[in-house]
């Protein structure tokens, strides 16, 4: 058995270079389309995984804690049950280190010469700086020192609206609990800049302590973001916060409350399947035809081998390896291709001369190709196993020639 | 001629099975490309008309530098009696004034801050689709009175229905503080959550009175029947503006810039695909004309020796690979043309599309463009790179020896 095969592998792999012009040809065409597969994968990847990075980062968190009626009703008055005290001691109880907590209120921000909506948010700054965006943006000034800091960290183009800079006063108005306006004067410390403008215009931040004050809230918050490892599979971290805390309280993980980000990331997964498919059904006409004409040329050669005593499932077997040597060496150079263009690029491809196009999607003007093992693999084990069924025509039909009217043809 | 034309037919299909795959793979082609374009193109041609008729229109007259600062002072003066007039020289309805300011909106329970729209009740209907979103109570009628409409979610988020009364305070055009007791008469709902969070609606002519503005306003918005109108009005609009006012045209283009790069955008991803299917299907021709020719070396070894030239062996080639083509051009064009033609009457639905729907502002259904450019546009490019293909084995017949070819088999 084993010397048959090795002999009819040997017969698969001299037969394909007995037409090398026409092996080359459709070694190149597979090369291509492997490469396509992997490069525009890595490409979409990219884009895609950086845009929810990048909107997970920006405040939501992988899992989120409310009051179960804050989602409705965003105001001040649904806030958590649990004090700051009581919160700390239950993220220790349950060995969860990488979480925040916040005031978000909406409110309205004054200049000398201007006003603006935004969403103001007290934040704990020690904390958010390993989670979110903003203490890495900083361009002008600094960012928040403690809870108890009184400054106001301000978005560059906000700033820009609303003709102030840093070292101004402004005044922050909301409303506490008890609906009345809650005002205070605050210096600017900080200005950042964000990957996308909204970032910088619709938000404002202070150190968590001074905005409670302000509000009347002390010990109290609004939001709890806790970060996990990996933003596609927060089901573990979810199950841990939901143990950690009564039933008072509403967790959800990122996917349940941004639902454009988390249907486009499910979209990114069909999307590389039916790209492969797509070019390799393209190819598959070309290796087909290759297989057909292969056959066809040596029908008379194949007939009397049979009549010498070759089995027909030997026949279908070399026919076959012809078709998985050419998948697999294409598809080796392809992929070889594909990580030799990829790899210079690692740094970025910049796409600013259409960056507002691309902001209006949700992404940064700078893309960085993501290589996933899980797209390459997808990938090439398609191409193999869609490859395998197209040729077991051809093989089949080689396999079932009559040896006589096989020699017997022209 | 007509002999180049049989003979070239006839070498086609000694060889049936190997022309129907080349055919194959040009109709899959052909198919996938017309339905991609075609749904293309449809998709941007309604995300403009969305993205426009919601409230940007095509044209805006403003002051120079309002778009990017919207300082309340930035005004068009004489707002209203200008767009008259320019509804009177374009022969237009769909024109309408309109003033906008930041305030902070109070109901009994809550304050937030969103944008305000002063708008002419009796033409921003022309212009905009937010009057008719209207699914609670009524859209603004009277052009002075103390009414509000507001978008659905912060209607939520301020506790309120129809009937209730809105506080609103800002500051007017001449720095005084600004206030005013709107009554709600209307709700509306877009579907787009900015929208329905962000923006209220009041009439001009209370707007104008809040906030000290007299008879100017912020901007001019123009809709027109299609875009492609957009330049010629454009001209006509510059030309109305009064002498010694400082006003601007705006295009669209202009307003919301992102949607021209964004259409770019992804018009540029979409060619890279294209291309690397269309240089597939080349390489399958390639492949069959090469074989083909190589297959009758022995042939034309004869009929060169018999006087025929090498060049006329080479137009013989280019003619079999152009009847290939077009064989591949005319089924795919059917095929093609009836699948986006069947999927343009009952629209597309891809997964993902709700939530994109609720984010852009798209309909959850796509119909596909079918122009000539969508049904003929990619088969011809096909065309093209196969006879390109076909070139190389078409010019090695130059350097055909006829003795040697007549030893092959």
């Amino acid at each position: 058995m084993m010397r048959t095969m090795r002999i009819v592998a040997m017969l698969a792999w001299r037969n394909l270079w007995r037409n090398h012009r026409r092996t080359i040809i459709m070694l190149s065409a597979i090369t291509i389309g492997a490469w396509a597969m992997i490069f525009m994968t890595a490409l979409s990847r990219g884009m895609v995984s950086d845009m929810i990075r990048d909107g997970i980062r920006s405040l939501p968190g992988h899992i989120q804690v409310h009051n179960p009626a804050y989602r409705d009703d965003p105001s001040i008055g649904n806030l958590i049950p649990d004090t700051d005290r009581d919160i700390a001691a239950r993220f220790g109880k349950a060995g969860i280190s990488n979480w925040t907590s916040r005031v978000r209120v909406p409110a309205v921000v004054t200049s000398e010469r201007d006003s603006r909506g935004v969403t103001f948010i007290g934040i704990d700054p020690q904390r958010e700086s390993t989670m979110s965006f903003v203490a890495d943006d900083i361009v002008e000034g600094r960012f928040l020192e403690s809870v108890d800091d009184t400054g106001l960290v301000m978005g560059a183009r906000l700033a820009d609206i609303l003709d102030t800079e840093l070292g101004k006063r402004v005044v922050v108005m909301s409303q506490d609990p008890d609906n009345d306006i809650a005002d205070r004067g605050y210096r600017i410390v900080g200005i950042f800049k964000a990957k996308l403008e909204t970032q910088e215009t619709a938000m404002l931040f202070a150190g968590k302590a001074t905005v409670q004050k302000m509000l009347g809230i002390e010990g109290r918050v609004n939001e709890i973001a806790v970060m996990g490892d990996d933003y596609r599979d927060v089901e573990p971290l979810f199950e841990k916060v939901n143990a950690a805390f009564d039933d008072d309280v509403e967790v959800l993980r990122w996917m349940d409350i941004e639902l454009y980000l988390s249907s486009t990331m499910k979209f990114m997964d069909s999307f590389v399947l039916v790209f492969v498919v797509i070019i390799f059904l393209a190819l598959a006409f070309g290796l087909v035809n290759t297989l057909v004409m292969a056959i066809f040329e040596r029908m008379r050669e194949i007939g009397m081998l049979m009549a010498l005593g070759m089995r027909p499932s030997a026949i279908l077997a070399e026919v076959m390896m012809e078709s998985f040597f050419l998948l697999v060496i294409g598809l080796t150079l392809g992929n070889l291709l594909a990580f030799a263009t990829l790899w210079p690029l690692q740094d970025g491809i910049d796409l600013s001369f259409i960056s507002q196009g691309l902001a209006y999607f949700g992404y940064a003007s700078v893309l960085y190709p993501e290589t996933a093992a899980k797209d390459v693999v997808l990938a090439n084990v398609t191409v193999l196993i869609l490859g395998f069924f197209a040729s077991l025509s051809p093989a089949w039909r080689a396999s079932r020639y009559e040896p006589v009217e096989a020699i017997n043809k022209e | 001629m007509g002999l180049s034309l049989r003979l070239a037919w006839r070498n086609l299909w000694r060889q049936p099975r190997r022309t129907w795959l080349t055919v194959g793979a040009m109709v899959f082609c052909n198919v996938l490309l017309i339905f991609m374009i075609s749904l293309q193109l449809g998709t941007y041609s309604m995300m403009i008309e969305n993205a426009l008729q919601a409230f940007t229109g095509h044209l805006q007259v403003q002051a120079p530098g309002y778009k990017d600062d919207m300082k309340i002072r930035q005004v068009v003066p004489d707002v209203a009696e200008f767009a008259a007039r320019i509804r009177d020289s374009l022969g237009l309805e769909s024109v309408s004034a309109r003033g906008g300011t930041f305030a902070l909106a109070s109901s009994e329970d809550r304050s937030y801050g969103i944008q305000v729209f002063g708008v002419d009740p009796e033409h921003e209907s022309h212009v905009s689709s937010i009057p008719g979103l209207i699914d609670k109570g009524r859209y603004l009628e009277d052009s002075t009175a103390a009414e509000i409409v507001i978008g659905s979610v912060l209607a939520r988020n301020l506790r309120v229905v129809p009937g209730d009364e809105i506080i609103l305070l800002g500051s007017g055009r001449d720095g005084s503080f600004a206030a005013g007791v709107a009554a709600i008469v209307g709700v509306f709902n877009s579907g787009v959550a900015d929208i329905d969070r962000n923006i209220a609606e009041i009439p001009l002519g209370y707007f104008q009175d809040t906030f000290a503005m007299r008879s100017a306003g912020h901007e001019i918005v123009v809709k027109l029947g299609s875009i492609d109108h957009v330049t010629k009005a454009k001209q006509q609009l510059e030309m109305l503006i009064p002498e010694g006012e400082k006003l601007v045209v705006l295009d669209w283009n202009d307003l919301q810039p992102g949607l021209q790069e964004a259409i770019r955008a992804d018009m540029g991803s979409a060619m890279f695909i294209y291309s690397i299917l269309v240089i597939l299907v080349a390489f399958s021709v390639l492949n069959t004309q090469l074989m083909s020719v190589l297959e009758r070396t022995h042939e034309f070894g004869v009929v060169i020796s018999l006087g025929m030239k090498p060049a006329q062996l080479g137009r013989l080639v280019m003619l079999e690979t152009l009847m290939l083509g077009s064989l591949g051009l005319v089924c795919g064009v059917l095929l093609g043309g009836l699948v986006t033609a069947w999927t343009a009457s009952a629209g597309v639905s891809l997964p993902g599309m709700q939530e994109m729907a609720a984010q852009f502002n798209l309909s959850e259904r796509i119909y596909p463009l079918v122009s000539p450019l969508t049904l003929l546009g990619a088969p011809i490019v096909v065309l093209l790179f196969t006879l390109i293909a076909a070139l190389y084995p078409a010019i090695r017949l130059h350097w055909l020896q006829p003795v040697e070819a007549m030893r092959s088999i």
